[in-house]
């Protein structure tokens, strides 16, 4: 563990300062992902993942900004730096790829210019070896006759296809990170597979870093080799993929994995985690999750803190389910 | 495309014709030329040469079929007043006008389009604002108001720019042109400024709209996730997908401001088919304004279509539709 992870990020916050009051979307939030290693960033919906991925990339829009914390990249503080310098960093050495295959790529622009201009961003290339870059890029990924491919426009495309173009775009500068932000939600399933499949090839291949967010426990299982939950806001539970999977400690995660087909038993009706997401902007004092918890007591009134109960495993808990792990 | 083509100009072939029909019929309609052309204490006999000159003793429908058959011709009748072929004096009168309103066009799209960015990005920012409230005044004031007001200060007060006509002009593909001198520029400068007021305001409320829906957009984030510089997202990435209505509502625009160029070049003395309109109306010349709305409905029509190229040029989804129909 000597080595130096590749992102520390370190009591992050981002909080939108917005009329109705202030949203704290990211709040408390620290991890770290080590070179080559994929971390599973997973939650529910509003939970604040997609916020913790543009706070690294430095693309958090007003009224939004990170109000605090640390995100240590090799070491290098990217909350500190200059616009500028940022740029430098973005689409290079950080990379990042959307949701919705749909909406990311220009529907006005043909699929070379978009790609040729990353390439161009970043080194002082011709265009004819830009698009050289871009065309080897899209061979990586698997994309068939990529010569007629970057003539085309996004609407010539599957979402299966043009998932696979925003891939190829963020591999281009072989960064040393990448967030991947539930890109295969919106695909079907067999290819869903095959993307997977893919980045985790390539990730390996290359040594790069990567954090997978999703709200889709299954899909981390086989991917991810850490797991952070978060919930509100806020990381509610650290640990390896399968010690987590095999042994959740904190109530939530528990329930998420319980709504997860596959780990149920046939026949019997997916459990689901009752009630709602709580609105973030006036959470009530205490734990967060108290409203929809089964173990909820006195005690959880008071704001939980993160807590290292086993030895590599960190829940933010005042209950944890310790009772599983020694079973 | 070409079935497309076909199609498209089978429809505007129907337009014109169904255009000729209401026109004759609602110019027919308004008042009488002989009672303003001839004078009062002319006698029967000659009121009578002079009806049958014009051919207005024909039954209304002779008279359209004469007007249709010499239409296609290339003929629209001649002018009561000038004695001369209605289409000549307005082709003579039309490179003014033309020239008054791209040049309006020009201001509003150089004024317009960089303002409405500026809003735009910066939405909440005092210069912002300024820009919003100045293009309300934009919409709302009177264009012949506002012409007097430039003619007071520009002309009256300051003495710097000319109030009346068209000032000297330069020849170029045949016809004359007041942007080719300078002295005519100084001439073409505020009326073509009054024109172009009302499309100023709708370039700038266009584009801001459509700068604040596109910003938002996820394609722009993820530009700005591969390191481009702003200036790359802006003008690339941003300006291209909002040139699509912007080009649009600006080129079907156009037509209106020829029309609307009537006040302007009242005010402002401006020698063109506006000011020849009116002229004719106050008279009744019947040929001519009917050749001149003909020529409003050609006009529309020739830039609907444009407006429909330029379209697929500019949006490559609308092209595949083309190529598929
Ligand atoms: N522009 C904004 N203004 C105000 N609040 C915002 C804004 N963007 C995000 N938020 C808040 O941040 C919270 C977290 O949003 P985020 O997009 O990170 O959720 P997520 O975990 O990615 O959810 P999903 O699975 O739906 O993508 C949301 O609940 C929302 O209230
Ligand atoms: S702290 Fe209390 S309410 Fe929160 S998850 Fe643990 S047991 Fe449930
Ligand atoms: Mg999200």
């Amino acid at each position: 563990m000597s080595e130096q992870p590749t992102i520390e990020v370190r009591n992050l916050r981002t909080h939108f300062f917005t009329k109705a009051g202030v949203v704290k979307a990211v709040d408390d939030v620290s991890f770290s992902v080590g070179k080559g290693r994929i971390l599973g960033l997973v939650g529910e919906s509003g939970s604040g993942k997609s916020v913790t991925g543009f706070s690294i990339m430095g693309l958090v829009d007003p009224p939004g900004r990170v109000a605090g914390g640390e995100i240590l990249f090799q070491g290098r503080d990217l909350a500190k730096l200059s616009e500028e310098e940022m740029r430098k960093i973005r689409g290079a050495r950080i990379a990042m790829i959307f949701q919705d295959p749909m909406m990311t790529l220009n529907p006005v622009l043909r699929i070379d210019t978009q790609m040729i201009e990353t390439v161009l961003a970043h080194d002082k290339v011709s265009e004819a070896e830009a698009r050289k870059r871009a065309r080897a890029a899209l061979v990586q990924v698997g994309i068939p006759s990529p010569d007629e491919r970057l003539k085309a426009y996004p609407h010539q495309f599957s979402g299966g296809m043009r998932q696979r173009v925003a891939i190829a775009i963020a591999l281009l500068h072989k960064p040393e990170l990448i967030i991947a932000d539930e890109p295969t939600t919106a695909l079907d399933v067999t290819i869903q597979g095959q993307i997977l499949f893919e980045v985790q090839k390539l990730c390996r291949e290359s040594g790069t870093s990567l954090i997978w967010i999703t709200h889709d426990l299954s899909v981390v299982a086989g991917l991810a080799d850490e797991i952070c939950v978060m919930y509100a806001s806020r990381i509610v539970e650290k640990g390896t993929v399968d010690e987590v999977l095999d042994h959740p400690l904190h109530p939530y995660t528990r329930g998420l994995i319980g709504s997860v087909p596959s780990r149920n038993v046939r026949g019997r009706p997916l459990a689901q985690i009752p009630g709602m997401t709580p609105s973030l902007l006036n959470l009530p004092p205490g734990c967060a999750f108290r409203a929809r918890c089964p173990r909820a007591s006195e005690a959880c009134l008071v704001e939980p803190e993160m807590t290292a109960p086993l030895p590599n495993r960190e829940v933010r808990c005042f209950h944890p389910h310790l009772e599983t792990v020694a079973a | 495309m070409t079935v497309y083509l076909i199609r498209r100009l089978m429809q505007s072939a129907l337009v014109v014709l169904a255009m000729t029909v209401i026109l004759f019929l609602g110019v027919y309609a308004i008042g009488d030329p002989i009672e303003i052309l001839i004078s009062p204490d002319a006698d029967q006999i000659e009121r009578e040469r002079a009806i049958a000159a014009l051919g207005l003793d024909r039954p209304l429908w002779e008279q359209y079929f004469t007007f249709l058959g010499n239409a296609l011709q290339g003929d629209l009748g001649r002018s009561f007043v000038f004695n001369e072929p209605a289409l000549k004096l307005i082709l003579q009168k039309m490179p003014a006008t033309l020239e008054l309103a791209l040049a309006a066009t020009v201001f509003a799209i150089i004024l317009g389009l960089p303002l409405g960015l500026i809003a735009g990005l910066k939405p909440d920012a005092i210069y912002s604002r300024v820009i919003m409230a100045t293009s309300i005044l934009g919409f709302s004031l009177p264009t012949f108001w506002v012409g007097l007001m430039l003619i007071m200060v520009f002309a009256v007060q300051l003495g710097w720019l000319p109030s009346t006509g068209r000032g000297p002009t330069a020849e170029f593909l045949g016809v004359q042109w007041s942007f080719l001198t300078t002295d005519g520029l100084r001439y073409l400068i505020m009326p073509a400024l009054n024109l172009s007021l009302f499309k100023i305001s709708l370039v700038i409320r266009l584009t801001r709209a459509g700068v604040r829906e596109t910003v938002l957009m996820d394609y722009v984030k993820f530009a700005r996730a591969k390191g481009l510089s702003p200036n790359r997202v802006i003008f690339v990435h941003v300006l291209k997908n909002i040139l699509i209505p912007v080009v649009t509502v600006t080129a079907l625009e156009f037509g209106s401001t020829i029309a609307f160029s009537v006040v302007t070049e009242s005010i402002f003395a401006w020698p063109g088919m506006g000011k020849l309109i009116i002229d004719s109306i106050y008279v009744l010349d019947r040929p001519v304004i009917v050749a001149y709305l003909m020529i409003i409905v050609f006009m529309f029509i020739i830039l609907n279509f444009t407006v429909d190229v330029l379209y697929s040029v500019l949006d490559p989804r609308v092209r595949l539709q083309d190529q598929k129909a």
